[in-house]
């Protein structure tokens, strides 16, 4: 059953583009727009809801520095301030990337994102790898808590047996917050290898790129995290001193 | 022709006829429920485990208010005693008080009241859902298996020490319902700012819409600082490490600070939507706009806003600095304000109305005078002084459920009353739901008024014997709690019966000028034929009444 409608080439790819448009349409929405600006604010309100997480982590932190500021200050200065600020760097380049890959999909054809979400992904995995042979660093030296932590060095570098608890509470505030972040930074990644899988499939395009978006904002969040993790960890205390 | 010439849509609501789809019938089977992105049949789905935790929780209540019979005790070890009080608190707080009207009434109405056809996020609502059930039912299996006793609040270190492990799956639980909360939250602010109908301005919107739109913003700010704080205390328990606890150089007051930070607010969740449900029902049966439109609006943002901020009035006798201790009891005063300009707005709408008593009134009638009892003691616990006397005693606990028992629940049951014709598509028993009404209200002022006494007499909460002077309150209050029951239980059985042998509602009631009322009962599943646009502000009952008469 064909029905020949005898359109030019133009507006057969304009029809076919409403019908493809209209299927992406929720039904709640009356148009693309609304839908991508509420996507939008949803995403900023589950990024409040994350502050207010990570806040209260941050809250803990200051609360405790600013009773054992020494102890703090002495853990913070055996973290790997060369790795966390490499880590840094790599972070900032990968959001770079992000805030191409959406500028990107508003402006050209869909498939053209790709290469730059995978660089973002690559880089978000670096980012990981680094931390990880951090952590395996960490453990070697025993900044752990529980029975792998090295009294023997504290005491030796000055610290009073009463201080150490508090050294291990650094530490293991530096283990929540650091671990919290990677998982975040696990997700992103998915996210993004998942929006570039769909992006490959010519799913995007300039009315129709909100998960793009949504997923950069997420992107840009995490970044942001350890832009406030590292010095407020690492920089604590005068390395090498 | 009142509601003709009222409504704001273009069409007139069609009449019910037998065959008609509704959203109760457009699809049938188990998955068409589990599986449904309609906000109404969601709301349905939250509406039956959360009647049960209600009555789970109730039972709890029950055993405990029996136990307080003899000053010895009259039933339960003093173990079981402390168990059953915690699990009272845990399965109200969390699995009760704070869901219920923004997951039951909220979400089967706030797209309506807004001309909308879903909420803004469909699948994250029934994502919502399915982790409320299974918060729900994780905190219930441990309970069963044995339960905690550290009181609903969960303080440190004895909860990270000392208490049963039971304290990780229930605070688990809690955690994993907070997260439901929180995402409806954000489902609630994104629909509220995007999916408006046309016409539907900021100042038009109902005031359920704006007091549900405050208390999104308590969950989105609150929610997350009281996971972390519980799973801090996870951490701590399972790894033996000191984050709360002061031998290895926590800080317990650390604890408290974050679980009031979230749990004060909560309680301001506990009462903001009853506001507005109040703030529906009492124009509507008064025949009368709404006094003081913006003020009862802003008065919900002061009040979500304040309510961020007075947080360690709960931990005056805890060891804070006495400056800090001032400051919070200047910021507790102050809620006063805004609770208080809402007061006086309903009763200026009652003044010289037309006014009819049907249950929905009775109800919201009876939470304004239990919620200003308890607002009013509110300010006796806000004054250091006075709270240094009767902190921990009946007192705090007479005061906070004249808020949440008689305010807020009073005021769901007003809410579920006024909108159940619309859920339902049927008219329940007039005469059995005033008597309901009646007998809560009569039971709880039997209950919680004898505890005011016993608490400024010095009864401590949490005990499980108390001194033999006070056995004559306390036989008091357990009497009034049974009546109290009693008014419960009766909706258990007359709305049921309305389904099957109720008279069917028309698509209006009450004669009442919301946008949900201006669709068919129970509403189709796209909620309106056509998207109404909306061209009157909200509660234009006065101009009915003049039309009315002839």
């Amino acid at each position: 059953m064909s029905l020949d409608l005898r359109l030019t080439e133009q507006e057969r790819k304009l029809l076919e583009h409403t019908v493809v448009v209209r299927h992406r349409l929720e039904e709640q929405y009356s148009n693309l727009e609304q839908q991508n600006e509420t996507a939008g604010l949803g995403m900023w309100l589950f990024l409040a809801t994350e502050i207010m997480f990570f806040g209260t982590l941050f809250t803990a932190l200051f609360v405790y520095r600013l009773l054992y500021a020494e102890a703090f200050e002495r853990a913070s200065a055996h973290l790997n301030w060369q790795i966390g600020a490499t880590n840094t760097v790599v972070l900032l380049l990968s959001s770079l990337f992000m805030a191409l890959a959406v500028y990107r999909v508003r402006t050209s054809p869909t498939p053209h994102v790709v290469p730059f979400l995978l660089v973002t992904a690559a880089l978000g995995a670096l980012f990981l790898a680094l931390k990880g042979y951090e952590y395996y660093d960490d453990i070697r030296q025993g900044l752990v808590i529980g029975p792998r932590f090295n009294e023997e060095t504290w005491l030796a570098a000055g610290l009073g047996a009463g201080e150490l608890p508090h050294v291990q509470l650094f530490l293991l505030l530096y283990w929540i917050m650091t671990a919290a972040h990677a998982i975040h930074m696990v997700i992103g990644i998915g996210v993004v290898l998942v929006i570039a899988a769909l992006a490959s499939k010519g799913r995007f395009d300039a009315q129709y790129y909100g998960p793009v978006e949504v997923t950069g904002l997420y992107w840009h969040f995490v970044d942001v995290v350890w832009i406030f993790l590292f010095p407020m960890l690492y920089l604590l205390g005068i390395h090498g001193g | 022709m009142t509601t003709e010439l009222l409504t704001p849509s273009p069409s007139p609501p069609p009449l019910a006829a037998p065959a008609r789809l509704h959203y109760l019938n457009v699809s049938r089977g188990l998955a068409s429920w589990l599986l449904t992105k309609d906000h109404k049949r969601i709301a349905i789905l939250y509406l039956l485990p959360i009647t049960a935790m209600f009555f789970i929780g109730a039972y709890f209540m029950a055993v405990v208010r029996l136990h307080l019979m003899t000053p010895e005790g009259a039933l339960l070890s003093a173990d079981t005693y402390n168990r059953s009080f915690t699990a009272h608190g845990i399965i109200m707080v969390f699995f009760f008080l704070v869901p219920v009207v923004p997951a039951v009434l909220g979400n089967f109405f706030l797209p309506m009241m807004i001309g909308a056809k879903d909420l803004a996020f469909p699948r994250l609502n029934l994502l919502s859902w399915y982790l409320y059930m299974i918060g729900a039912a994780w905190t219930l299996f441990a309970i069963l298996a044995g339960g905690v006793d550290t009181g609903w609040t969960f303080y440190t270190p004895y909860s990270s020490r000392s208490s049963s492990y039971n304290v990780v799956p229930v605070m688990l639980g809690v955690v994993i319902s907070g997260f439901s909360s929180m995402l409806t939250g954000i489902n609630f602010i994104a629909t509220v700012h995007r999916l408006r109908a046309p016409g539907m301005t900021w100042f038009r919107l109902p005031m359920f819409v704006w007091t549900l739109y405050a208390t999104s913003f308590i969950f989105l700010l609150g929610v997350p600082v009281l996971a972390m704080a519980i799973l801090l205390v996870v951490i701590e328990r399972v790894l033996g490490v000191g984050i709360y606890d002061p031998r290895l150089g926590g800080d317990p007051l650390l604890f408290q600070h974050l679980f009031w930070f979230y749990s004060h607010p909560a309680v301001y969740v506990m009462i903001l939507p009853g506001m507005g449900i109040v703030s529906e029902v009492i124009p509507c049966f008064a025949r009368k706009a709404l006094f003081g439109y913006a003020f009862v609006a802003f008065a919900s943002f002061g009040i979500a806003g304040l309510g961020f901020l007075v947080w360690a009035h709960h931990m005056f006798v805890a060891g804070i600095s006495i400056y800090a201790a001032l400051v919070f009891s200047l910021l507790s005063f102050l809620v006063a304000v805004p609770s208080a300009i809402k007061v006086f707005n309903w009763t200026a709408t009652l003044y010289k109305a037309s006014i009819t008593f049907e249950a929905p009134m009775l109800f919201c009638l009876g939470f304004v005078v239990l919620f200003t009892f308890g607002g009013l003691t509110g300010l006796f616990l806000a004054s250091l002084a006075i709270d240094v006397h009767v902190h921990d005693t009946y007192f705090v606990i007479a005061h906070f459920h004249f808020i949440m028992v008689g305010g807020m629940v009073t005021a769901y049951m007003g809410g579920l009353h006024y909108w159940w014709p619309k859920m339902t598509g049927r008219m329940y028993s007039e005469w059995w739901s005033r008597l309901s009404a009646l007998i809560i209200c009569v039971g709880f002022f039997l209950t919680f008024l004898p505890q005011f006494v016993l608490g400024y007499n010095g009864m401590p909460r949490r005990y499980h014997t108390y001194a033999p002077e006070f056995q004559a309150w306390n036989v008091l209050s357990t009497a009034g709690s049974s009546i109290l029951g009693v008014g419960y239980i009766l909706p258990l059985f007359y709305l049921p019966y309305s389904l099957v042998y109720g008279k069917r509602a028309p698509a209006n009631p009450w004669q009442a000028t919301g946008l949900e009322w201006q669709t068919a009962s129970p509403p189709l599943r796209d909620n309106f034929e056509h998207t109404p646009i909306v061209v009157w502000p909200p509660y234009q009952y006065h101009l009915g009444k003049a039309q009315n008469e002839p």
